[in-house]
């Protein structure tokens, strides 16, 4: 803190000889430059800590956040029927595979996929198929038992989904999602 | 080109308030002496129409928020007491709603003056700019209201317009769980938009506010595209010429609102939206407001998903960079015969995909909707800049009172 090289008083240190006062400003911060730097420091750190609130309460709440889990009994479900549940706000898919449509989503090449994944890797039981009833292009709920492979067709946008609920032809990108699930017996499920 | 105010306070009070905040010598400077140009057509009255539906959806709006309740459980419920108890409450609603849609039909009316026109062209740049803003502005707006009475329709697309966000790699999903407050559009979600829908139409209203200050500043432009270059040849004074005229012309346009408002309240509205939103269920045919329809079309006419909504964006965000995408340095179509054919084209592709937008998915839609996306985008990124380069453009009037004169004697 010698601040003999500067002017007294609050003038303007940085106007008067020009080149020499950058240099003498970097080693001889005065008060001035303390007080500049420590108040853009508090500041910045400050609009950081009360910005992160204000964006982060928009997020999913507790009581959202509550309501992640479900559990189904998946005995009522006939051969061939698909039940809708809701989880989490939106539908879950779960489908009674018929033999054929089981051997129909089995049989099918990985390089016949747009998102490739084989139809074992997306059921636990293979006559029970539970995916997240979104399309994975904007949102829509497909409808079952519609489009050229009898899986699921979005009505939005005309993506195709087949019995295992990959994607087919249309805009989606990806399958239909498999939540995390596991069978807390036989008959029953528990989503999420 | 409104220069000082040329405003004289009467009495004392009035000179004694004009000393102390100079905003009657400020209103008679911007709207009374205001010099505006001689030859401005009908096109012209829109600024003030759309103005005016501003005005009419604040309040209409601030109404219903006294009646409505923004809740998944009983928004519906809400709209329905709106319509039967509250009196006067249909004509609210009707208003608000039809509203937006007269609200969409003067604005295009008024971005394609200003295409027509050269209305964006300098000084004119930071004008349109603020224009593409309020035009944003009023699309979240309207997209958002249209959520809020929570039937099948409001629920579909607010699931469709908030996925697009998922196209965004890696943070996209929870980017979209964010918006929603949750994993899928719901309660939260409703609430949020509602309050957004509340503030937006009054950041509208500041925008507003700068785009007339631009307009002030840099003067009207006019069908002859030339600017003022005397001010008591070419220009009359705002009051009464373009007052009475504006005031005429909004008169004809709330009779055509009045009468959908009245006789056919409902023509513009999707029925499925008379149904209460069920997240389970997406309606077999989902399209979002007449006035959103080409950007809608423009998104499906494209196979991939993020480029989709690349081009969605693109579409509205290219208006922006239209003052230095046109090269020409004429303005006004009348004076630009290969502009103005392909300007027609333009609006040919615009309300063509509009159309498409509305219809459902097949190959011939699809392939059509492709062309007429590559038509749009190719007037602005192709067209556009070549035309200033090899169109030969009529000769423009010296001024505009030459130009009016012309028209005026033309035997000569």
């Amino acid at each position: 803190m010698h601040a003999k090289a500067f002017p007294p008083g609050p003038g303007p240190a940085a106007n008067g000889s020009g080149v020499h006062l950058s240099t003498l400003a970097i080693e001889n911060p005065n008060r001035r430059d303390f007080l500049f730097l420590a108040t853009g420091a508090v500041g910045a750190v400050g609009a950081a800590t009360v910005v992160w609130p204000l964006v982060d309460q928009m997020n999913p709440d507790a009581s959202t956040l509550a309501l992640a889990s479900i559990e189904v009994d998946t005995s009522a479900i006939a051969e061939g029927q698909i039940l809708t549940v809701k989880w989490r706000g939106g539908p879950v898919f779960i489908r009674h595979r018929t033999k054929k449509e089981i051997d129909a989503a089995v049989n099918t090449p990985l390089s016949e996929l747009k998102d490739p994944q084989t139809d074992q890797e997306r059921v636990k039981k293979p006559e029970l198929l539970i995916v997240v009833g979104v399309c994975t292009h904007l949102g829509c709920v497909p409808l079952g038992h519609e489009g050229p492979y009898d899986g699921w067709k979005c009505p939005c946008h005309g993506s195709i989904y087949d019995t295992s609920g990959r994607i087919r032809s249309g805009p989606a990108p990806l399958n239909l999602a498999v939540p995390e699930y596991a069978f807390l017996s036989d008959t029953k499920v528990k989503i999420g | 080109m409104s220069g000082t105010s040329t405003y004289v306070p009467k009495s004392a009070l009035a000179r004694w308030f004009e000393s102390r905040l100079p905003i009657v010598g400020l209103v008679h400077s911007s709207f009374v002496a205001y010099p505006t140009p001689r030859n401005l057509n009908y096109y012209w009255a829109f600024g003030a129409i759309l103005t005016f539906m501003l005005g009419a959806q604040i309040v209409t709006g601030v109404i219903l928020a006294m009646h409505y309740v923004p809740s998944a459980t009983m928004a519906f419920g809400s709209v329905d007491h709106i319509m039967r108890d509250v009196d006067y409450g249909w004509l609210m609603r009707y208003l608000h709603s039809n509203g937006a849609s007269f609200f969409f039909f003067a604005v295009y009316i008024h971005i394609f003056r200003g295409l027509y026109y050269g209305s964006y062209k300098a000084p004119r740049e930071v004008l349109w700019i603020l224009g593409v803003i309020i035009y944003l502005l009023m699309m979240a707006t309207a997209f958002m209201g249209y959520v809020l009475p929570w039937g099948m329709m409001s629920f579909a697309g607010a699931t469709v317009i908030t996925n697009l966000f998922t196209a965004i790699p890696l943070v996209g999903v929870s980017v979209s769980h964010w918006l929603w407050g949750g994993y899928a559009v719901g309660d939260p979600t409703l609430n949020r938009f509602f309050a957004l829908h509340y503030l937006l139409p009054f950041m509208i209203v500041g925008v507003v506010v700068l785009h007339v200050w631009a307009l002030h500043v840099a003067g009207q432009n006019n069908p002859d595209g030339v600017e003022v270059k005397n001010v008591e040849r070419d220009t009359v004074a705002f009051t009464p010429y373009a007052t009475i005229k504006d005031v005429f012309a909004l008169s004809v346009f709330l009779i055509v609102y009045a009468w959908f408002t009245f006789f056919i309240p409902l023509y513009l509205q999707d029925p499925d939206n008379s149904t209460i939103a069920n997240p389970l269920v997406t309606p077999a045919h989902i399209v979002p407001e007449w006035y959103l329809l080409p950007f809608y079309a423009i998104l499906r006419a494209i196979p991939n998903k993020l480029v989709g909504v690349i081009a969605l964006f693109a579409a509205i965000a290219l208006l922006a960079f239209l003052p230095w995408l046109d090269t020409s340095p004429v303005k006004s179509a009348k004076y630009r015969p290969l502009y103005r054919f392909f300007f027609w084209i333009f609006a040919v592709c615009c309300v063509g995909l509009g159309y498409l937008g509305s219809q459902e998915v097949s190959d011939q839609t699809t392939l059509v909707a492709r062309i007429l996306a590559v038509g749009y985008f190719g007037f602005l990124l192709i067209v556009l800049p070549l035309l200033g380069l090899i169109e030969k453009t009529k000769p423009i009037p010296a001024s505009i009172a030459d130009a009016v004169l012309v028209k005026a004697a033309p035997a000569e």
